[in-house]
């Protein structure tokens, strides 16, 4: 859905398209990118159309470096690791 | 069809950055795996020091999982130059595979830290929330930014010893 709003504004119909998501299930995901600042939602009452706040992701980049040198390096670890994980099912037991 | 915008995604996912408060960080990452094995992966101590461990030459010598409401959780990171250092929480809530949140003390003040993790198509997205006393033991970045901190120090090291 962010990689969706990156091209711009666009109504909840319009994002929730290309996924199998119920209605609710579609409200319920944009009301937490919304609590977390990701995205804002405009006014009009009938499609509250949606768009990318990148206001605080840039605003975090200042102090945010520790935590980005952290996570970062080890969330592209767990992309090669969870692969080495799904290959490794269900013999050693990582399915549990 | 597919959207441009999903194209990259096979590569690896962005990690997304957010401040939804001046005491909070919140981490949003998705990954190409079902939920299953994102939660062992995050909660295993046979699998965590596989990939938790931040930047490279980085180990996780101890990690310590009792993953239930009042369980501890104790890791130790070792740097390249054999430096450790360390950190424990108590587990709240353990609620597999949806939510796990835990407090762990950081230079005397409380952080809270909620997990949550939600599958959709077969992918799975994890949202760490980093709830802070202040806004400024946010912005100090502890426990991680002794990591990164270490880790320049490796990095200034290395760069120091080829100039030599």
């Amino acid at each position: 859905m962010l990689a969706r709003l990156a091209y711009g504004e666009c109504t909840v119909g319009e994002l929730a398209k290309p996924f199998a998501m119920s209605g609710p299930a579609v409200s319920k995901h944009l009301k937490v990118l919304e609590r977390a600042g990701l995205i804002a939602r405009g006014r009009d009452a009938q499609s509250r159309p949606c768009r990318l706040r990148a206001t605080p992701i840039k605003k975090v980049a200042e102090w945010a470096n520790d935590y980005r040198q952290f996570w970062d390096a080890s969330y592209e670890r767990l992309d090669a690791y969870l692969n080495h994980l799904m290959s490794e099912e269900p013999d050693d037991g990582a399915a549990r | 069809m597919a959207l441009p915008g999903e194209a990259p995604v096979a590569r690896g996912h962005r990690t997304i950055y957010s401040t939804p408060s001046d005491r909070e960080l919140v981490i949003t990452r998705t990954f190409d795996a079902p939920r299953s094995v994102v939660w062992t992966a995050f909660t295993d101590p046979k699998h965590l020091p596989n990939w938790h461990t931040g930047p490279e030459g980085f180990t996780m010598p101890v990690c310590e999982i009792d993953l239930r409401p009042g369980g501890i959780w104790h890791y130790v990171w070792r740097n390249p130059k054999g430096r450790e250092f360390g950190a424990t929480g108590t587990y709240r809530e353990v609620d597999p595979p949806n939510r796990i949140v835990h407090v762990t003390s950081v230079n005397g003040e409380e952080q809270t830290n909620t997990t949550t993790f939600t599958e959709e198509n077969g992918r799975t997205t994890v949202t760490v929330s980093i709830l802070c006393a202040s806004k400024a033991s946010r912005d100090r970045g502890l426990p991680y930014a002794k990591v990164g901190t270490e880790s320049n120090y490796a990095r200034l090291d290395a760069y120091l010893a080829s100039k030599s």
